[in-house]
């Protein structure tokens, strides 16, 4: 039957999530907002607690590095972990999307192995906090263009290469990076590895400076001649043009709902602080044109951003009930970034000049919103996948 | 404008649409002249139930109500259940077959066939709806299967679906705030093998409509009530046999009146407007109609709630036009891979992929939204805020659809050749007209 309201056996854990947020998260937030690259020492003590509060239920445990597709279990309808990530991260982001990001061993590269790996790697990796690189200098959306290349020498493969954009890159324990086997393959023959901090050949050459969610830090890395054990390969190390990207790609049909409600988080902080600094709690009743222009603007706003949210549990429902979702998962991350971004930057602009100035944390959401419409594949890049999909064109017809 | 006999009306609509030239290129006239022949037994049918004086017909000792729904909705769903799925799947069937292919006649006549409205009368939605002692089948409240199949109409043509559903919307309203006669008097005819033409008349002429703030109003009368003041939009006016109007209670506010045409010679008005006219929208004029005291739903006691009757029509209207989006998406997505520009299909091209992608992704977030309002009202939560979001985007998002359909054809577009300037002019009724209660 029709329900899309929070399942109540995850009520608590949501509960959990908000309350650290407001109480872990905000207090701090500004604070690595204006200290960027400080690690926020205040999220161990945090993280430990969670890991703690996981333990005891690993099937359901929150964060996206906990991610993967929901083997088919009976008949029933299942709220597993893709929902429950996606409901505990929009909350943690209604506190601050830097620090989210920051969770230690919550890393992206954490979904990856959950998504992609086999029990001897997840039972290896346990515990680990890895982060995810793939973006090079030369090629961001294009990842199948990536010019990373991985060889094979007795049983270890070389890394060579140049990966920028990795969150969490630094102070992650592992990276999982891609490169490729052959680069006249093309996308088949592209494959993650896994490489631990301190493997001789991966350098850190610098932390980027940002426009927002600078609480999380951001790594440009160096690979040269660094050797990896071929067992830290995740998935078939077989290059199978039939298959193509598949293994790499499956992921972010995982985690694109998850970076989806990141941004319903930040959106639902925004306009919670706007209703409550314009003093309008919202008239669902009377027509918006007998409304003032800002309530009329906020209810539509908060249309947008409901309808964000509802796709992106969508999302999150199809993959733990075993459906195929690449279509509903960017669905959902292109409408819940480009709402969060407009939703924020809206905000800003209704609340005016307190809105703008850092005294209020309206113009540092309006900030990190914008990475949440880039990161995990760009707002262009989801109405492609999308596109393909709904008109079943192939990426050479549709390019 | 002389008041048309609904037999008369209907032949007139008939006459007119055997004419159109589109009819007859598109080999749709055989197919007319069966709906001709079913439209005029089903016209007889409904002119003598019109001119009924009604009286109960049946023993009601009290109001038979519906309770919220009884299954637990433990876990987040997205899933039909087996009825809302069965309704969909005959609905779906009716529109391809039937209903699609008579939208645009019915849009230039201003009404739908009586034979297609008894058609998916026959399909039992408003038996379904009406409680079991009051001559139907339902033993819960069921918004959602209603958006279900709202949504599924709505494909076919938004103003189909809104002369479709108006009964339907009126016996939800008789059922969840009517008094026992009331109940006895309309229900079992609402409920009944014939389609029994009603609708709810809310909206009022003059900008910026406020419905809870209602120009029209009912005075306390020696003898009842005395009904003054404009309804517009009304689906099916000309044929209804008795219209709900929302009117102004001095001490009670708005309040719905049960207002039989025949017995008060009410003489609507036919509207044409810019789209949904196949609804058959018209116009009523109440200059100090005496209404009798039993004429106000539920009574001057009764517990009827404006509020929840405006947010369960806007729920009706969204999901009405979720199903006109879809149909939106259904045609352009062939066309822009058929038609060919510079060489290969335009649909190869993001600036035209793109806005196909979009409109999936609006559609969606739309149907979710008045899911979900539908659903917390089955379950007895609070919906009045998610029926004001769902309305809302449906009068932005379901009109970037309705715009974005005509502007993938171009030129195309804009021609009566395809059917997605229609649902241009009807989408943008979405936010102006009343939906059918669910």
């Amino acid at each position: 039957m029709i329900n899309l309201e929070t399942p109540k056996k995850f009520k608590a854990i949501v509960h959990s999530a908000q309350q650290a947020a407001e109480n872990v998260f905000r207090p701090i937030s500004r604070k690595y907002d204006l200290a960027e690259h400080a690690y926020p020492k205040e999220l161990d003590v945090f993280a430990a607690a969670m890991d703690g509060m996981n333990a005891g239920d690993k099937a359901n445990a929150a964060g996206a590095g906990k991610l993967s597709q929901a083997a088919k279990a009976g008949d029933g309808v299942r709220n597993g972990a893709n929902m429950q990530s996606v409901l505990g991260l929009e909350a943690l982001c209604w506190g601050d999307v830097g620090l989210a990001l920051s969770l230690p061993r919550n890393g992206l590269g954490n979904a990856a192995i959950a998504a992609v790996a086999n029990d001897e790697q997840l039972e290896r990796f346990d515990g680990k906090w890895a982060a995810m690189a793939i973006t090079e200098p030369g090629c961001g959306s294009d990842s199948a263009a990536i010019q990373a290349t991985a060889k094979k020498d007795g049983d270890h493969y070389v890394l060579n290469g140049e990966k920028i954009y990795v969150t969490s890159g630094k102070r992650a324990d592992l990276v999982v990076v891609w490169a490729s086997l052959d680069r006249k393959v093309g996308r088949a023959a592209i494959k993650s590895f896994v490489v631990e901090w301190g493997t001789p050949g991966m350098e850190l050459v610098r932390l980027d400076h940002k426009l927002g969610i600078r609480a999380s830090d951001t790594a440009h890395i160096v690979l040269s001649d660094c050797r990896v054990p071929a067992e830290n390969l995740l998935g078939s190390p077989e290059v199978d043009t039939k298959k193509g990207f598949g293994g790499v790609m499956q992921t972010f049909d995982n985690t694109r709902p998850v970076v989806a409600a990141m941004a319903v988080g930040v959106a639902r902080a925004a306009l919670e602080r706007t209703r409550e600094l314009l003093d309008e709690p919202g008239d669902y009743d009377r027509p918006r044109w007998q409304q003032n222009a800002a309530a009329a603007e906020l209810l539509a706003l908060e249309a947008d951003w409901e309808a964000a949210r509802l796709l992106t549990l969508q999302a999150a429902w199809m993959a733990d009930n075993s459906q195929p979702n690449s279509k509903e998962a960017s669905m959902a991350k292109a409408k819940a970034g480009r709402v969060a971004n407009a939703v924020t930057l809206r905000c800003v602009e209704l609340v005016g000049t307190a809105g703008y100035c850092e005294d209020e944390l309206l113009e540092k959401w309006a900030r990190d919103s914008k990475i949440l419409d880039i990161f995990e594949g760009t707002q262009q890049i989801q109405q492609l996948v999308v596109a393909r999909r709904v008109l079943e064109l192939s990426s050479s017809e549709l390019k | 404008m002389p008041k048309l006999d609904p037999q008369g009306a209907a032949l007139n609509a008939l006459t007119r649409v055997a004419g159109l030239p589109v009819v007859q290129r598109l080999g749709l006239d055989k197919a007319l002249e069966r709906t001709v022949f079913h439209g005029a037994r089903a016209g007889f049918r409904a002119g003598s139930v019109a001119r009924k004086r009604f009286k109960p017909l049946i023993d009601l000792t009290k109001p038979a109500r519906l309770p919220k729904a009884s299954a637990s909705a433990a876990l987040f769903d997205v899933s039909l259940s087996d009825e809302q799925a069965m309704f969909k799947d005959a609905i779906d069937r009716l529109v391809d077959d039937q209903l699609a292919g008579a939208a645009r006649a019915a849009d230039e006549a201003c009404a739908t066939p009586d034979a297609l409205l008894q058609q998916i009368h026959d399909l039992g939605i408003t038996m379904m709806a009406v409680p079991e002692d009051a001559g139907g089948a339902a033993s819960e409240r069921s918004p959602v299967t209603h958006a279900i199949i709202a949504e599924a109409l709505g494909r076919a043509d938004l103003g189909m679906a809104l002369a479709a559903l108006a009964p339907l919307g009126v016996a939800n309203a008789i059922t969840r705030w009517g008094t026992a006669q009331q109940q006895a008097t309309y229900l079992p005819l609402l409920a009944g093998e014939t389609f029994m033409p009603a609708a709810a008349a809310l909206a009022e002429p003059g900008p910026k409509f406020d419905p809870f703030n209602l120009a029209c109003t009912a005075e306390p009368h020696r003898n009842g009530y005395s009904l003054d003041g404009n309804k517009t939009l009304v689906p099916l006016a000309q044929s209804a046999a008795f219209y709900l109007v929302a009117a102004q209670v001095p001490d009670l506010g708005p309040r719905l009146f049960i207002v039989e045409r025949e017995s008060h010679d009410i003489e609507p008005r036919a509207q044409p407007a810019m789209g949904l006219r196949a609804a058959g929208l018209g116009q009523l004029h109440f200059s100090n109609l005496v209404l009798p005291e039993h004429a106000m739903l539920g009574g001057p006691d009764g517990a009827y709630d404006h509020q929840e009757f405006v947010a369960l029509s806007r729920i009706g209207m969204a999901a009405a036009a979720v199903g006109q989006c879809q149909a939106v998406l259904n045609y352009v997505t062939p066309y822009v891979k058929e038609r060919k520009a510079f060489g290969e299909p335009v649909a190869y091209r993001q600036s035209v992929a793109f806005m196909v992608a979009n409109i999936a992704i609006e559609l969606q977030g739309l149907r979710l939204l008045t899911w979900r309002a539908a659903s917390r009202a089955e379950q007895g939560l609070s919906f009045v805020r998610e029926a004001a979001l769902a309305a809302l985007q449906a009068a932005d998002k379901g009109m970037e659809i309705g715009t974005n359909g005509v502007q993938l054809l171009g030129g195309h577009g804009f021609v009566k050749e395809h059917p997605v300037e229609q649902w241009y002019r009807n989408l943008r009724g979405a936010a102006v007209a009343t939906g059918p209660m669910v």
